[in-house]
């Protein structure tokens, strides 16, 4: 984590991470601890019955790759604000890369929030998108 | 309009019971190594505790795992709705430990034509209240029914 309180100005990029490819234990541990049980994100069969290719990861899934981009900043605020809008659909063995940049900046009462613009992708290719606001609490 | 678009927008604006939860330690270790994000503010009290948070908190995408209970009339398929957006506020952190009072509300029900198959968006907020009243947090989700999906809700 990281240690310094965090600031940003707009236009700034968000370090890019690459994640690990999607396993099928992945899917099988955020069905468990999600609660989201749908059978076409860890059965085959089930998967192709839905007409998919394949096993797809949950929706949320992609999204909380996106707020991982925040974790380091947590010592020094939170994720006020979150959307995410899912573009395409993640299989497993999917590699896929979070990013994304600063939009704006502005202070408030509790401190600096910051706005983002957050985007996963696979390859080229955009699965997920989204904004998140962060804010930075005041030093005390 | 159609009978699947009317027996949904009268359904606008209803809720659902209020559902306690509590935010589970075990639970949130659980999705924080899910989500392959094991930072200390979720899973080490310790740290936790000496930070600006004064405690454990829940990951931002957490929310959506908690019960949130069923709006009466509202027969959603169970199985194969797409999840086109997910938004959510804070007002404050969701701490781990708490117990979170959460209901939802049916915000919306509209269809668009997309390369020539009619689909249904089905908008519900989610909220969060602590114990005392106060908002939490409140989510927004769309959830997509596929042209076969859609026809099953025809009368």
């Amino acid at each position: 984590m990281n240690d310094t309180r965090p600031a940003w100005n707009p236009g700034d990029e968000l370090e890019s991470r690459t994640l690990s490819p999607i396993t099928r234990s992945q899917l099988e541990r955020y069905a468990d601890a999600s609660g989201d049980r749908n059978p076409i994100h860890t059965s085959d069969e089930a998967a192709q019955e839905a007409g998919l290719s394949g096993i797809i990861a949950h929706g949320m899934l992609a999204a909380a790759t996106m707020s991982l981009l925040f974790s380091p900043y947590l010592k020094h605020g939170y994720v006020r604000e979150f959307y995410a809008r899912f573009s395409g659909m993640v299989y497993l063995g999917d590699e896929l890369t979070v990013g994304g940049r600063t939009t704006g900046a502005k202070d408030t009462d509790e401190g600096c929030l910051y706005d983002f613009e957050v985007y996963t992708n696979r390859g080229e290719e955009g699965v997920a998108s989204g904004t998140v606001g962060f804010l930075v609490y005041e030093d005390r | 309009m159609n009978e699947v678009v009317e027996r949904w927008k009268a359904l606008v604006g209803e809720r659902s019971e209020v559902v306690s939860n509590v935010v589970e330690k075990g639970a949130v270790r659980k999705f924080a190594e899910a989500i392959g994000d094991l930072n200390p503010l979720y899973v080490d009290e310790a740290a936790a505790k000496k930070s600006r948070h004064g405690g454990l908190i829940a990951p931002p995408t957490f929310p959506r795992t908690l019960e949130y209970g069923e709006i009466e009339g509202v027969g959603l398929p169970g199985q194969g709705l797409i999840h086109g957006e997910h938004r959510v506020r804070y007002e404050r952190p969701l701490r781990v430990g708490e117990e979170v009072l959460c209901y939802t509300v049916f915000k919306d029900y509209y269809e668009k034509q997309s390369r020539g198959e009619l689909l249904g968006f089905v908008i519900s907020e989610r909220v969060g209240e602590s114990t005392s009243g106060e908002r939490i947090f409140t989510m927004e989700d769309t959830a997509i029914l596929t042209p076969a999906l859609r026809k099953g809700l025809e009368p």
